[in-house]
C-alpha cells in the first residue's frame, strides 16, 4: 500500500502584496497528523506562507493543494470545513460573549436561514472545553485576560471542527504560563488526529512541542524536518544570526537553545 | 431550545435574541400609534373612528368619499413611505457600518446622498422638470456614485478606511458641484430643488409611494439572508475568509442591496439625512446586542421616520422637509447616548 499524498502541499510559490514580491519559488509540504511549526526571524514570510497555505493570499505563480485539489478551485465554506486558520488580527463586536464568538467558528457547517443546530451547540462545548474556557462561557470577551481572550480565539478556531488547524503567532503577547497552556491545548489537538501549523516565536518552546520544523529566511525555507535536525547552532546562524550553544534540554532531550553572551 | 427565528437569530446559544424581539415588538408598536396619528392628524377634519372605517370598511361605519379620499388616498401613503423608507434607510446604514466596521459609515456620509441630488438637478435642468426625468436623474446619480466610490476605494481589496475616506472625499466633490448647479439656475427652481435636496415626504403620493414602497418590502426581504455574512464580516477580513465567508462576492452583493434601498428611497423622497447613519446605532443600544442588529435597526429607522415626518409637518409651526427634523431628532438622541455612554463607561 502506497501512503496516501499529504493533504496540504504548496508547490512553486511566488506571493506578492502589491508590487512587493516576499517569496519566490516557494514549496513546502504539510505532514499529515503532526504539529509543524514555522520559524523565522521577523519579516522573513512566516505569516505570508500561512496566509498563501490558507487560501486568505492568491499566490502570484504556484499553487497550493489541499487534498490533491487546487484550493483556488474550492468554495470558500467547503475549504473552511476541511481547513481553519487563526489569522494574527481579528476583532470582535463589542459586548460579544465568548459562547457567542465561538459559534460564530461554525458558519461553514451552518445553511443560510437554517442555523444553530444540535451539532453546532456540541461542536461549540467541545471547543470550550479543550481550551478550559467553558466557564467563562457566558462572559463578555472584553472582560477577559489575554491569556483568556486567546483561547476563546482558539476555541473558535477549534468549532470550526477542521482536520487541518493553521495559527498565526498564538502565543505572542502571552506570558509564558499562557503560552504553554495554549501550546498544550495543541498538542492535544494533535495527539487527536489533527494537522496542526503554527508560526512561533520561542525557540526553546516549538523545540519542545514541534515534530516538525520549516525555518525560513527572506521568504525561502532553509531548513525543514525534526527539531533535533532543523535546531541546531550552524542553523540559528545561517537563519537568526544567532549564535548560540545548543543543549539538551534537561527534561525532555529536545533541543534548547542558550544564546551566547554577548553583552560588552 | 428555542428554535432559531430568521431575523432575531443574533445570540448564538438561544436562537432567537429575546431583547431584540421584545425591542423590535415596542417599536412596532410604536410604529402603528404612530401610524395612526399620521393618518388621522392633518387639515382636514376626521375623527378616529372615521380613520378605521376608512382603513378597515366593515364592521366600522362607512365614511363619506371625502373621508376616504383624505385618509386612504393622501394620508396613507406618506405614512407608509414613513414606515418603509425609514426601514430601507436604516437596513442600509446597518449594512455599510457593519461592512466597515466603523458607525460613521453610511450611504449619506459616504456621497450617496449628494450624488443622488447632483443626478436629481442635472435630471430637473436637463430634462425640463419632469417627475420622471428627476427621479430617473436621482436614481442614477446614486448608483454612478456608489460604482466610483467602490472603484476608487478597491486596490488590492477594499480596504474599510480608504472606502470611508474615499466616500467622504466624492461626497465633499459632490456638494460643491451641487452648489454650484443651484446658483446657476433661476431661483424658483433652486428652491424646490432644494426642499428636494433636504429630503421630504411632500411629494409621497399614491403614484410615487406604491411602486417604490413595493420594491423595498421586496429588497428589505432579501435581508435575512445577508444576516449570517455581516455576522461574519464582524470578525475582520481575515476571520470572515478563514471561516468560510467569500468575502469579495458576498460584500459586493450586500453593498448592492444597500445601495438598491438607499436610490429607491432617494428616488422618491430626496437625500433624507441621518436616519441610516444613526437608526443602526441606536438599535444597537436598545438591543444591546455586540453587533448591529439588523431587524431592530430596520424598526427603529421606520419609527424614526415617521416620528420625524409627523413634527415636520404638523408640530412645527411651518412645514418644513422631514429631512431638517430627522437631523435635529436623530442627532440629538444619538449625542444624548454618546454622552450617557461616556458616563457609564468611566
Amino acid at each position: 500500500m502506497t501512503p496516501a499524498p499529504p493533504r496540504l502541499v504548496a508547490e512553486g510559490l511566488t506571493l506578492r502584496y502589491d508590487a512587493r514580491t516576499v517569496a519566490t519559488d516557494l514549496s513546502v509540504v504539510v505532514p499529515d497528523d503532526r504539529f509543524t511549526v514555522v520559524l523565522g526571524p521577523n519579516a522573513c514570510g512566516k505569516s505570508t506562507l500561512l496566509r498563501a497555505l490558507s487560501g486568505l493570499l492568491a499566490p502570484a505563480a504556484g499553487r497550493v493543494l489541499l487534498d490533491g485539489a487546487p484550493l483556488s478551485s474550492l468554495p470558500a465554506k467547503e475549504r473552511a470545513r476541511r481547513m481553519a486558520l487563526l489569522p494574527q488580527t481579528m476583532s470582535a463586536p463589542e459586548g460579544i460573549t465568548v459562547r457567542e464568538l465561538v459559534h460564530r467558528g461554525r458558519f461553514a457547517h451552518q445553511r443560510v436561514l437554517r442555523r444553530h443546530s444540535a451539532s453546532d451547540r456540541d461542536a461549540v462545548a467541545a471547543a470550550l472545553e479543550e481550551t478550559h474556557v467553558a466557564d467563562l462561557a457566558e462572559r463578555r470577551l472584553d472582560e477577559l485576560s489575554g491569556g483568556q481572550r486567546q483561547r476563546v480565539w482558539i476555541a473558535m478556531t477549534l468549532a470550526q471542527d477542521t482536520p487541518l488547524v493553521l495559527l498565526d503567532e498564538p502565543t505572542t503577547f502571552l506570558d509564558l504560563p499562557h503560552q504553554i497552556e495554549v501550546l498544550n491545548v495543541l498538542h492535544r489537538l494533535v495527539a487527536r488526529g489533527r494537522t496542526v501549523v503554527a508560526v512561533l516565536h520561542d525557540l526553546n518552546l516549538a523545540a519542545r512541542y514541534a515534530d516538525h520544523v520549516v525555518a525560513m529566511r527572506s521568504g525561502a525555507v532553509v531548513a525543514e524536518g525534526p527539531p533535533s535536525a532543523t535546531i541546531t547552532e550552524p542553523l540559528l546562524r545561517s537563519v537568526f544570526d544567532l549564535e548560540a550553544t545548543v543543549l539538551p534540554d534537561p527534561l525532555t532531550g529536545a533541543p534548547m537553545v542558550v544564546p551566547a553572551d554577548s553583552r560588552d | 431550545m428555542s428554535r432559531p427565528l430568521l431575523l432575531g437569530s443574533q445570540r448564538a446559544h438561544v436562537g432567537v435574541d429575546r431583547r431584540e424581539l421584545a425591542v423590535c415588538a415596542v417599536l412596532l408598536v410604536a410604529a402603528l400609534g404612530l401610524g395612526f396619528v399620521g393618518l388621522w392628524a392633518g387639515d382636514f377634519p376626521v375623527t378616529p373612528g372615521e380613520v378605521a372605517g376608512a382603513l378597515l370598511g366593515a364592521p366600522f361605519p362607512a365614511v363619506e368619499p371625502i373621508v376616504y379620499t383624505v385618509v386612504v388616498e393622501w394620508h396613507l401613503p406618506r405614512v407608509v413611505a414613513a414606515l418603509v423608507f425609514g426601514a430601507a434607510l436604516a437596513a442600509s446604514g446597518a449594512i455599510f457600518q457593519t461592512i466597515t466596521r466603523n458607525p460613521l459609515a453610511s450611504p449619506d456620509v459616504m456621497g450617496l446622498a449628494n450624488g443622488s441630488f447632483t443626478g436629481m438637478l442635472l435630471g430637473l435642468v436637463l430634462l425640463g422638470g419632469a417627475w420622471a426625468g428627476i427621479m430617473a436623474g436621482a436614481l442614477v446619480g446614486g448608483l454612478v456614485t456608489a460604482g466610483l466610490v467602490y472603484v476608487l476605494a478597491l486596490r488590492d481589496g477594499l480596504r474599510d478606511f480608504r472606502f470611508i475616506v474615499v466616500g467622504i472625499g466624492v461626497s465633499a466633490f459632490l456638494a460643491a458641484l451641487n452648489s454650484w448647479i443651484l446658483l446657476r439656475i433661476d431661483v424658483e427652481t433652486a428652491l424646490f430643488a432644494s426642499a428636494w435636496g433636504a429630503g421630504t415626504l411632500n411629494n409621497a403620493t399614491a403614484g410615487a409611494v406604491w411602486p417604490a414602497a413595493s420594491v423595498l418590502v421586496v429588497l428589505l426581504l432579501l435581508l435575512p439572508w445577508g444576516v449570517a455574512s455581516l455576522r461574519q464580516l464582524e470578525l475582520g477580513d481575515d476571520l470572515a475568509r478563514s471561516t468560510g465567508l467569500a468575502l469579495d462576492r458576498h460584500r459586493a452583493a450586500l453593498l448592492l442591496l444597500a445601495v438598491a434601498l438607499v436610490s429607491a428611497v432617494t428616488t422618491v423622497a430626496g437625500p433624507i439625512a441621518f436616519v441610516a447613519l444613526a437608526a443602526p446605532q441606536i438599535a444597537r443600544r436598545l438591543v444591546r446586542s455586540p453587533g448591529i442588529p439588523l431587524a431592530a435597526s430596520c424598526c427603529t429607522g421606520a419609527v424614526l421616520l415617521l416620528g420625524a415626518d409627523l413634527v415636520a409637518q404638523h408640530v412645527v409651526p411651518l412645514t418644513v422637509p422631514v429631512g431638517v427634523v430627522t437631523v435635529v431628532i436623530g442627532g440629538a438622541y444619538l449625542t444624548w447616548l454618546l454622552r450617557r455612554e461616556m458616563r457609564t463607561d468611566r
